[in-house]
């Protein structure tokens, strides 16, 4: 019965974002206030009917309910519930349910929270949302039914993909979609603004804590994805440009641009064509990664069950909501103004450049993508593009633009002189400095990452300088507390991010001196890597909720010090007949001591060991960076209401 | 508020001096003032670049989807490296009990007098039991069928030959999988066609079809014959 529910209100919501597509967008044409004001509620209405949804095929997964199909293929009773729970969107099916829960959350932010917002503007919005919504909504019931029933039922499920079975892959879809989702606003706003036809400062500051919230969310979600990677996948690797994780940085490296040109927008008018852009194209590109994961075009390591009937729906889906934007865009964007004026040397200018940079970066990392498919389409050669061509095309775009983050904070708008700037950043190019010649000393002649320490100084010192100067801390330290408390919080949130890419840089650079070794050790035996004493104690069963496992212990010691105790397993889930690997970390901030299990012949166990300087800093960067946004999203400019178009002042 | 709801510019009617997509590429102020009226025209063609590039990669993607349906594009076909290569150099010790000669890269070079079928296959592997029943017809038939058996526990290999029945000529151990690396294998059930010469001709990776066997193998067995 419940199912029954689930499905019936999904088809419920569908109806009802067909009508938030249309009656508001009619309303706002025909600037009926009427039509207007059934934006929010046909919003809010259609939240309520996803969410039941998605509480029903919730509450089927937790109650192990085997007349569903969904539940049948991707849970089991013996699993805990919280993966039982999680498994709701370890499925292709499951994760389009939470992909338009999201869609219907954030129209009902834009509803809750815009009310400050023009009216014909937020209608548009909701309906574009609506629109949307309506094509994942009919893409679900049409070829993807979560609540489809088989009978007679099964006695139990098939278990989930036991790599699927861990804390961070339960969070890392959700944060990934609130970010790929996010961008859906952004696309509704830019779209509303072509309809529209104009784009002000109002525009970009409504515009932008969308944009902010998105790229916090996609920040983490991908910091995640490659946390999971390295610690569950046991390659003792970051980041594998598969190109599924390609298809999440994409709209990451369009949306950080596009939050650098709303600034613009904002402050300067100007950059709005582009701006409008941008943010259509930060949604093009994460409706990009939906397809090329769903359809099964792309050959990758994060397999979903994939089907080309679905892949044509999504297609179909893609060539509406990218393509019309586009046509819109192309009928539409040359009614669109500038107003400000700048030199190329001046913040707006810096902003341009990153923009040029993370624009390119984008462009090298899609071709990359995508180019092994259309060779193998048009020249029909299979070729693969790995981690040398994106190291080699990403690293030299990569590094002018970490060179003029600094810089580009410490301009001022409009017109800028470079020397003063450089004049309060000597010190932080100093530190830079002072770091690659360190490396180098300490590394030995390693040139790249010795090159990443330097860069990962220069942007923490860069980010400090840019708020000793706001704060005026060396002009007047007396002032200085003072004013660092009215410092917007955007202030503090923008160094914080560009600091938190100093760390990941840093993490990366240390991944650049990792070491390891393929070793076969008989209890009691030891082996040497970095300094430290790896010695195998044993190795023995042991069993889990759902699964069994061989677990290895190895003490860590170094000097004769004993450092750590791992132990890395290598599972078998019976009711899936597969093994995975738990890579065992011990970390103390500065390096990983990471060991994983291999196969056991002879008395002897086969061990990986790495030694990973630096690795946490990767992800604990990526949190620092989402924080900053996070803070700037906290800021009291963004959460006031933004004053209305011809710079009426707002509301108290 | 209403006025945020009027469109009254339209692309057509607007003056050169708001020309399209100008600050696109935000040019220093003195060049944005006033473009002339043939680099507005010029401008407005690049608002179309997003749709054609949009449009050229959704044929593309259309082009793929119908490869995958009718089977012209598989994004899993990885090429193997050995084909038209001689053997890796390899010899691997007899399954112990099993009375069948042991494999090597010798048993593969020169003098065959027909086409090999070198086979990779494993007890545990589910889709070696699928096309077990076809390496027995062909071995059956006369082609000479080599197996390599891939990460294995003895008993379990002898056990699953007794039940299913042996269709190999001669049988390689690869315990520690270090041949399977050599070959380039992809995962068991794997197969490669080595021609007379000792030359890999066709690698087949996952289970033999009696489609595959009718459509790819037999035209290959014949040419190389």
């Amino acid at each position: 019965m419940i199912p029954e529910l689930g499905h019936f209100a999904l088809a419920l919501a569908c109806v009802l974002a067909l009508a938030q597509g249309a009656v508001p967008l009619l309303g706002a044409q025909r600037r009926d206030p009427r039509l207007i004001a059934l934006g929010p509620p046909l919003a809010a209405g259609q939240l309520v009917a996803v969410a039941a949804a998605f509480a029903a095929l919730l509450w089927s997964f937790a109650v192990n309910d085997t007349t569903v199909l969904g539940v049948v293929q991707n849970s089991h009773s013996a699993k805990p519930l919280l993966y039982k729970l999680t498994g709701t969107w370890g499925n292709h099916e499951g994760s389009m349910v939470l992909w338009v829960l999201i869609l219907a959350l954030c129209g009902g932010a834009v509803a809750g929270f815009g009310r400050d917002l023009p009216g014909a503007l937020q209608a548009r919005v909701l309906a574009v949302l609506g629109l949307v919504g309506v094509g994942f909504l009919l893409f679900i019931l049409a070829t993807s039914n979560p609540f489809a029933r088989v009978w007679p039922p099964p006695a139990d499920g098939q278990g989930l993909n036991p790599v699927l079975q861990d804390p961070g892959l339960a969070l890392h879809p959700p944060l990934l979609y609130l970010g790929y989702v996010g961008y859906a606003v952004t696309f509704a706003f830019a779209v509303a603004a072509l309809i529209e036809g104009r784009v002000d400062a109002a525009w970009g500051r409504w515009v932008r804590p969308w944009a902010l919230a998105a790229w916090a969310f996609l920040t983490l979600g991908i910091a995640l994805g490659s946390w999971w990677a390295y610690y569950e996948l046991g390659w003792g690797g970051y980041w594998f440009w598969d190109p599924v994780e390609n298809a999440s940085l994409l709209p990451w490296l369009a949306g950080t641009a596009l939050l650098h040109s709303a600034i613009v927008v904002e402050k300067r008018e100007a950059l709005k064509v582009w701006t409008v852009l941008l943010a259509l194209l930060a949604f093009a590109l994460s409706l990009l990664g939906t397809f090329l994961v769903r359809s099964g075009v792309l050959n990758s390591v994060h397999a979903f069950a994939s089907d080309p009937t679905r892949g044509v729906f999504i297609l179909a889906l893609l060539a509406l909501y990218v393509g019309g934007a586009f046509a819109l865009f192309a009928w539409r964007a040359p009614a669109m103004a500038p107003t400000g004026v700048f030199a190329p040397l001046s913040r707006e200018g810096a902003l341009v450049l990153n923009n040029l940079f993370l624009c390119s970066i984008c462009a090298v990392v899609l071709v990359g993508t995508l180019y092994p498919m259309f060779a193998d389409l048009v020249l029909g050669v299979k070729i693969s593009v790995g981690p040398p061509f994106f190291n080699a095309a990403t690293l030299p775009l990569a590094a002018p633009l970490i060179l003029a983050m600094p810089l580009g904070a410490l301009l001022p708008w409009k017109r800028a002189r470079l020397w003063p700037v450089l004049q309060r950043l000597w010190w932080a190019a100093l530190a830079a400095a002072a770091a690659l010649l360190l490396a180098l000393a300490l590394a030995g002649e390693r040139v790249w990452p010795a090159l990443g320490f330097a860069a990962a100084v220069w942007l923490v010192a860069g980010a400090a300088a840019d708020l000793a100067d706001r704060i005026a801390l060396f002009r007047r330290p007396a002032a200085a507390w003072a004013r660092a408390r009215g410092l917007p919080r955007a202030a503090w949130g923008g160094a914080l991010a560009h600091a938190g890419l100093g760390v990941t840089c840093a993490g990366i650079a240390g991944m650049g001196l990792a070491t390891d070794a393929l070793v076969a050790l008989k209890p009691g035996e030891s082996a040497r890597l970095a300094g430290y004493e790896w010695r195998l104690e044993g190795v023995r069963d042991a069993a889990g909720p759902n699964w069994t496992a061989r677990r290895a212990t190895v003490t860590v010691a170094r000097d004769g010090a004993a450092v750590a105790v791992l132990e890395p397993e290598r599972r078998f889930f019976p009711v899936g007949r597969e093994t995975t690997t738990e890579a065992a970390i011990h970390t103390n901030g500065l390096r990983d001591l990471y060991v994983v299990l291999g196969e056991e012949r002879d008395g002897a166990a086969v061990l990986r060991l790495h030694h990973n300087p630096l690795a946490p800093w990767i992800w604990l960067g990526a949190a620092v960076m989402a924080l900053g946004g996070g803070l700037s999203l906290s800021d009291r400019r963004v959460r006031v209401a933004a004053p209305a178009p011809k710079g009426a002042p707002a509301p108290a | 508020m209403s006025d945020t709801g009027t469109t009254t510019t339209t692309p057509a009617a607007a003056p050169p001096g708001r020309g399209p997509g100008h600050d696109r590429d935000a040019r220093p102020a003195g060049e944005a003032a006033a473009p002339p009226r043939a680099a507005g025209t010029r401008r407005r063609w690049v608002l179309y670049a997003p749709l054609a590039l949009a449009g050229g990669a959704f044929l593309g993607f259309y082009a793929l989807l119908r490869g995958l349906g009718t089977g012209s594009y598989d994004p899993r076909g990885v090429p193997s490296a050995l084909i038209g290569r001689p053997v890796p150099d390899f010899a691997l010790p007899p399954l112990e009990g099993a009375e069948l000669p042991a494999l090597g890269a010798a048993d593969l070079r020169g003098g065959l007098a027909a086409p090999v079928l070198v086979n990779f296959w494993a007890s545990w592997c589910v889709p070696c039991v699928v096309e077990h029943p076809m390496l027995m017809r062909l071995s059956r038939e006369g082609v000479p069928v080599f197996g390599i058996n891939y990460k294995d526990r003895a008993e379990d290999a002898r056990a699953f030959l007794r039940r299913h029945g042996n269709p190999y000529a001669r049988l390689g151990v690869d315990q520690p999988g270090r041949v399977a690396i050599d070959w380039g294998l992809y995962g068991v059930p794997e197969t490669y066609l080595v021609d007379r010469t000792g030359v890999v001709r066709w690698r087949w990776a996952g289970p033999i079809t009696p489609q595959i066997l009718e459509s790819d193998l037999r035209p290959l067995l014949r040419r190389h014959a």
